[in-house]
């Protein structure tokens, strides 16, 4: 019973401090004045400023986790091609921003979009605009910030998968007449697919769940749901709101990593 | 596919342009002399280095920040590297339940557990804030140490545990003799990516401050949010060195482990 003892006090943390408090805000949220009621939650996704911000969440972790897949698969093939030491290199200049601040990452964009900013400067400069174009406080930028964060991430998740697939495999499938195009998209993408998913499970989850990105490239127009529960819980104090916003993440977050992990699992039966 | 493929060299040398251009432009704008930022920067001074220091709000942000991640950190790898060892060295009913739930800080968006722990231990608890931080983000880093040292210890041979057992020597000796020295820089590791990813968090900690208690990436957001000069370039560089250096260390001893 030794084992106990070890697990003793990750378990007393993990459910005083992170199931203990969440079922304290979420629970509630399931019970009215006469029982169990849904009524807080059709209250939430059926007022239209409510439902258009959790549609902005799911739209822009999407999006952004697609741009992550089409521009990191030619890229991790490439690096996947390389010797180990050049590779290892190419990884750590990928991981390097992930140990930065999301605050100077974000800053950094605001410095690029901003209405004074380096991009709206150059495209003045070279006559594509007249005026200074609104890049910063949109939609787009939080996408723009989101994918900064989070290429890094699927980048290596597919490296790892695609360092697996063999010389052979597409010098098989080459000489069968396939071109390098051909071979790329019916040969490395399927088997890449493991990676993929792993990959968009992080980018979703984190680009819909990033606190710092959306309020700064977003600003007060484009909430998503974590800047819209910072301000209902800490400067409106509406918790019961604040409480719904959190189950509607939670199940949010379990939704899509379940449904993918089934479509990884369903994947892998096929290639098994 | 020994040839060279200029459209991938192309879209890889991009992708690393997108990568680091933004974090390239920011040192340089640090570095100028105007009160605004602007690129190409103007002329070359450290006087916004110097105003980074000599700013209360940032000191004392980056002194509790420091302090925090290292004690939240510390209390991870005390909780984690049992916990890692049960779950690699141990077969009992309900393991993988336990797993699921060792890793569910990942699963709960970090905004939510900030406000689940402000309602508990700010609210309801009345305890310190700092108390709040330090446990929050002990759980937000919590998963590096079951990961990375779980990874570790399961690399490592459980024959060289038996024979150390059937010479007579008990479990714990076991693995204080053999085990912790053979995962070190597993441990190291975690314990860098564990501190990195608590000073930098901002999900969590923005629940999590009182007055004179802000960490400091939450300490930066207020200030760009009033200020737009460079003395925040300056400060993302000095945190960029900090970072780089921890990537150093760590891929030194992953080096080193192999």
């Amino acid at each position: 019973m030794a084992y106990w003892l070890l697990l003793l006090p990750g378990l007393l943390l993990i459910l005083l401090f992170l199931v203990l408090p969440i079922l304290r805000i979420v629970l509630p949220t399931f019970v009215g004045e006469s029982g169990l009621t849904l009524q807080y939650y059709k209250d939430f996704l059926t007022d239209s400023f409510y439902l258009k911000i959790f549609l902005r969440t799911i739209r822009v972790a999407l999006v952004t986790a697609l741009i992550c897949v089409v521009l990191a698969l030619p890229v991790a093939f490439y690096i996947s091609r390389m010797g180990s030491s050049r590779k290892g290199i190419m990884i750590a200049l990928a991981t390097f921003p992930l140990l930065t601040n999301t605050v100077v990452r974000a800053f950094a964009w605001i410095t690029i979009l901003g209405r004074e900013g380096i991009l709206n400067n150059l495209l003045q400069k070279i006559g594509l605009a007249s005026e200074p174009l609104k890049l910063l406080y949109t939609e787009g930028a939080i996408v723009v910030g989101s994918v900064y964060l989070f290429l890094p991430i699927m980048l290596t998740s597919l490296v790892g998968v695609m360092e697996n697939i063999s010389d052979e495999t597409l010098e098989a499938a080459q000489s069968l007449g396939a071109n390098r195009l051909v071979s790329f998209v019916k040969v490395v993408v399927p088997l890449s697919m493991p990676g993929v998913i792993v990959g968009s499970v992080l980018v979703f989850a984190g680009t819909a769940s990033a606190y710092s990105t959306p309020l700064m490239l977003g600003g007060n127009k484009n909430m998503m749901m974590s800047t819209l529960i910072y301000q209902q819980a800490m400067l409106l104090d509406n918790w019961t709101r604040a409480a719904v916003i959190a189950t509607v993440m939670i199940v949010t977050s379990y939704v899509v990593v379940g449904v993918l992990n089934t479509l990884a699992a369903k994947l892998g039966e096929k290639s098994a | 596919m020994k040839r060279k493929n200029y459209f991938l060299l192309a879209i890889t040398v991009l992708v690393y342009f997108f990568i680091f251009a933004p974090l390239i432009l920011i040192a340089l704008t640090s570095f100028t002399t105007e009160s605004y930022i602007s690129f190409p920067p103007v002329g070359f001074s450290l006087k916004w280095y110097q105003n980074v220091f000599q700013n209360k709000t940032f000191m004392e942000a980056f002194q509790l920040s420091f302090l925090i991640s290292t004690a939240s950190t510390v209390i991870a790898l005390l909780v984690g590297i049992p916990g890692a060892y049960a779950l690699s060295r141990y077969n009992f009913k309900g393991k993988k339940f336990i797993k699921d739930l060792f890793f569910s800080p990942n699963m709960v968006p970090q905004v939510v557990c900030g406000f689940a722990l402000f309602t508990f231990i700010i609210v309801r608890l009345r305890l310190n804030v700092r108390v709040a931080l330090l446990v929050g983000l002990s759980i937000s880093v919590v998963t590096y140490a079951f990961r990375i040292v779980g990874a570790s210890i399961e690399s490592l041979d459980y024959s060289i545990e038996e024979a150390g057992m059937s010479l007579g020597a008990s479990r714990v000796t076991v693995f204080f003799k053999i085990v912790l020295p053979n995962i070190s820089s597993g441990i190291v590791s975690a314990f860098l990516l564990a501190f990195i990813n608590a000073f930098n968090n901002v999900p969590l900690t923005i629940f999590l401050s009182g007055p004179g208690v802000t960490t400091l990436p939450v300490a930066m957001m207020s200030y760009i949010e009033y200020n737009y000069d460079p003395t925040v370039s300056a400060l993302s560089v000095l945190l960029m060195l900090m970072s780089f250096a921890v990537m150093l260390i760590t891929e030194k001893l992953v080096k080193a482990g192999k």
